[in-house]
């Protein structure tokens, strides 16, 4: 079975059967070496939910542009349905009538799903902190795994947001 | 002011830093503001500006078809200001538009005034067929009665729609309505448009609507 | 039944033929708002616009704070067009508080605006390549969109909100050598932009997509009040640059791009022209720009206006942006209202949406310029 994982041509189909399928019997079963293999997996294949929340989501489109190219560490590919996405960046300001719509999206997310949370906004409602129709911060609606502060943040700042989440994930349980 | 009570540790707040301000003395103010070297020279007297003959000849044909039932506020450049009753406002904006020639609006605004219980909508309209009128923007006012305690479009604060006058005001009025409360009658789509759909509050912009911490 | 449900909800009779799609706030082809369309077949019978997904009470708020700590947030409705959503609401403050602006910081201004609307229209450029599955065009322009933040990084020090605009001139001066800088960007870009052409408006496939779709004629345009490039693409010459020109814009030389056709693809095709003239602008404003003097009038702490009001509109990315500010006595205004190109465009939404195909859709839906944060407020 080794064998085949590491066969290059049958690699993407057997990584997705792992992952995807006989993951969490697997892992239960075999324990820690195989940790490391799937989460070795998903760090690669960061896929964004395409829900734009606010302004942030400028920087956002700026760091998939030729300059910063976040795509070059596997993350932030952004096309792709939400049922195949993994990573939910929350660009900004949340206000009252997005966040049911936001926790619906995060939802229908298949797990395991990250959660960051972009710009000063999504973090504590940041210049609209006394807004009446913006949550002050999205924490008491998802969970979150990375704050990118700014306001917005440059998108080098999201870009190690992102790498932060990956060594996140290499430490976390494979399931 | 405010980022030294921001020091303080309390919420900072504009409305409190001015009575602040008032507090001090004239004197003390003034000695505060030249100890650090600013300029704190009262307000130079205002000086009338002349005013624009094209300008004029426009708000003189309004004044001239409706004598008693608009006011022309202020005649400036490129700005004219006029206010009327809500009865008459349909008859006025026919005239503006059929005569006139102005052919859609920019902007519909509300100004909340608890203390004389009225509530102010202003259309600003332009032309865009007419090149003299291009730099014109005529500001169309008139008052609504404002209720204590609003129940939105149930209450007294109700107007005539200008939609059939002028067809640009439609998402601009829904968005009157919803924010102040001001129904306006024959208008097809008196619906919510920007606030969630579950807001019970009152509408966020009348000055009664305090917003967090202020 | 049905008037006494509460306002904003209604029912709805179910037809077999009739299906109603809900395209946002999580859609690949919307922005942050939610078209609820009814399609029968392919063919989208109407469409109702639900903005105010990011309505986050900007005009409420501005009654809270004083002129100048408004600024930060009054520019972020359009981060990408900072300096012209700043622009009338410099022009209005500084008449309502009567003060003079040194004449270098008008031009700096000017410089300002054009290179902001650069970075908007390039930015909306590659989201209408997203929309149409160009990829190509997402690079091209969100890659040279960066060389002018770069220069309006040097001019205020923040990539996108650059706060530069204030009540009374702009915040700083120039950086050294930014006049030989930007020359030198411009000229690049000009040449980079007739690029374009070939992969964008020449391919036959964004023609297909955009020609003859979602027609606006010049009565319609007129008739709903639209603005900016959607006004200028069905044959209005309109443009406030020209027509009730600020600060120096009427010593500057350029032409407003007005197309007659009304469809997507000429309101995809005036905001590219535009950049053409935008370059012309900033290399006119850097000739005549006064080369030293002061670039900032100084206001009083805590200014208060009179017992007055003012209406100044500019033209911006999306079109004519005013601003409404009412004042009484106190240091903060009494009502704020802004006048968004992006608002006034909406209500083309159904009327240009009926009868079309739902693969349109995000093509006419872009093409009108139209973003949400701004029409939210
Ligand atoms: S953090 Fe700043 S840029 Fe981001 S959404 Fe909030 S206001 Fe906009």
């Amino acid at each position: 079975m080794l064998k085949e994982f590491f066969n290059q041509e049958t690699a993407p189909h057997a990584t997705n059967v792992l992952v995807g399928k006989l993951g969490d019997i697997l892992v239960r079963a075999v324990g820690k070496p195989l940790d490391y293999a799937i989460n070795w997996g998903r760090i690669w294949s960061l896929w964004p939910v395409h829900l734009e929340t606010a302004c942030c989501s400028v920087e956002f489109g700026a760091a998939s542009s030729p300059r910063y190219d976040v795509e070059r560490f596997g993350i932030i590919e952004a096309f792709g349905s939400l049922r195949q996405c993994d990573l939910i960046v929350v660009m900004g300001t949340i206000t009252r009538k997005m966040a049911p719509r936001l926790r619906m999206v995060y939802d229908q997310m298949p797990d395991p799903k990250y959660v960051i949370a972009m710009g000063a906004c999504a973090i504590t409602g940041g210049l609209y902190f006394d807004s009446y129709n913006v949550l002050p911060g999205i924490d008491g609606v998802l969970p979150v795994d990375i704050y990118v502060p700014g306001c917005p943040p440059r998108p080098e700042t999201l870009i190690q947001g992102c790498m932060l989440l990956q060594e996140k994930i290499k430490r976390m349980k494979g399931a | 002011m405010s980022s030294e009570n921001e020091k303080d540790g309390q919420p900072s707040g504009t409305a409190e830093s001015s009575e602040d301000v008032k507090s001090l003395s004239k004197d003390e103010a003034k000695k505060f503001y030249e100890e650090k070297g600013i300029d704190f020279s009262p307000d130079a007297p205002v000086k009338p500006k002349p005013i624009p003959q094209f300008e004029k000849s426009i708000s003189d044909k309004i004044a001239s078809k409706f004598s008693s039932k608009v006011t022309v506020d202020y005649v400036r450049n490129g700005r004219i200001r006029v206010s009327t009753k809500k009865e008459d406002i349909l008859d006025v904006a026919h005239f503006i538009r059929d005569e006139l020639g102005y052919d859609h609006a920019e902007s519909v605004s509300g100004v909340d005034y608890p203390d004389s219980k009225e509530i102010e909508v202003v259309y600003h309209l332009g032309s865009y067929t007419d090149e003299k009128l291009a730099n014109q923007v005529l500001t169309l006012a008139t008052r609504v009665p404002r209720e204590e305690i609003p129940t939105p479009g149930k209450d007294s604060s109700r107007m005539t729609s200008l939609r059939e006058v002028f067809y640009s005001v439609e998402f601009h009025e829904r968005e009157c309505f919803e924010m102040f409360g001001v129904y306006f009658e024959g208008h097809p789509d008196n619906r919510r448009l920007l606030l969630p759909e579950d807001w019970a509050d009152i509408p966020p912009f009348r000055k009664d609507f305090k917003i967090k911490g202020r | 039944m049905t008037t006494q449900l509460p306002p904003g909800i209604q029912l709805e009779n179910i037809d077999d033929r009739i299906m109603t799609l809900n395209v946002g706030p999580q859609h690949p082809g919307s922005g942050h708002m939610r078209l609820i369309i009814k399609v029968d077949g392919d063919y989208i019978v109407s469409c109702d616009p639900d903005p105010g997904y990011v309505h986050r009470g900007e005009e409420k708020m501005a009654e809270y704070r004083n002129y100048i700590q408004n600024i930060p947030h009054l520019e972020r409705p359009v981060i990408h067009d900072s300096s012209n959503i700043l622009y009338p609401y410099c022009l209005a403050v500084e008449e309502l508080l009567g003060i003079e602006v040194p004449e270098r910081a008008k031009y700096i201004r000017v410089i300002a605006a054009e290179l902001n609307r650069c970075i908007y229209i390039l930015y909306w450029l590659a989201i209408y390549g997203i929309f149409l599955g160009h990829s190509t065009m997402f690079m091209w322009p969100a890659g040279d969109r960066e060389l002018f933040i770069d220069l309006l990084e040097a001019m205020s020090g923040a990539r996108v909100t650059h706060a530069y605009l204030v009540p009374g001139g702009v915040r700083n001066d120039l950086p050294a050598n930014f006049e030989e800088r930007c020359l030198r960007q411009v000229d690049y870009f000009e040449k980079r932009l007739k690029e374009y052409q070939a992969v964008f408006y020449k391919n036959p496939i964004l023609i297909s997509r955009t020609e003859g779709t979602g027609i606006l004629s010049r009565t319609d345009a007129i008739r709903l009040g639209t603005t900016g490039s959607v006004l200028r693409a069905s044959g209005v010459n309109f443009d406030i640059r020209k027509k009730e020109p600020y600060d120096v814009y009427e010593n500057l030389d350029f032409e407003p791009v007005v197309m007659k056709e009304g469809d997507s693809y000429a309101r995809s095709y005036v905001p590219y022209l535009e950049m053409f003239e935008s370059c012309r602008i900033i290399r006119d404003a850097i000739r005549k720009m006064p080369k030293s003097g002061s670039v900032r009038t100084k206001l009083k702490p805590n200014p208060k206006g009179g017992n007055d009001e003012v209406y100044k509109r500019v033209e911006s990315g999306r079109g004519a942006l005013g601003y409404y500010i009412v004042s009484n006595n106190r240091p903060e205004p009494y009502r704020v209202k802004i006048s968004v190109g992006s608002f006034r465009n909406l209500i083309c939404m159904p009327y240009l949406l009926k009868g079309e195909l739902l693969g349109n859709m995000p093509a006419v839906y872009w093409s009108l310029n139209y973003w949400p944060v701004e029409a939210d407020r």
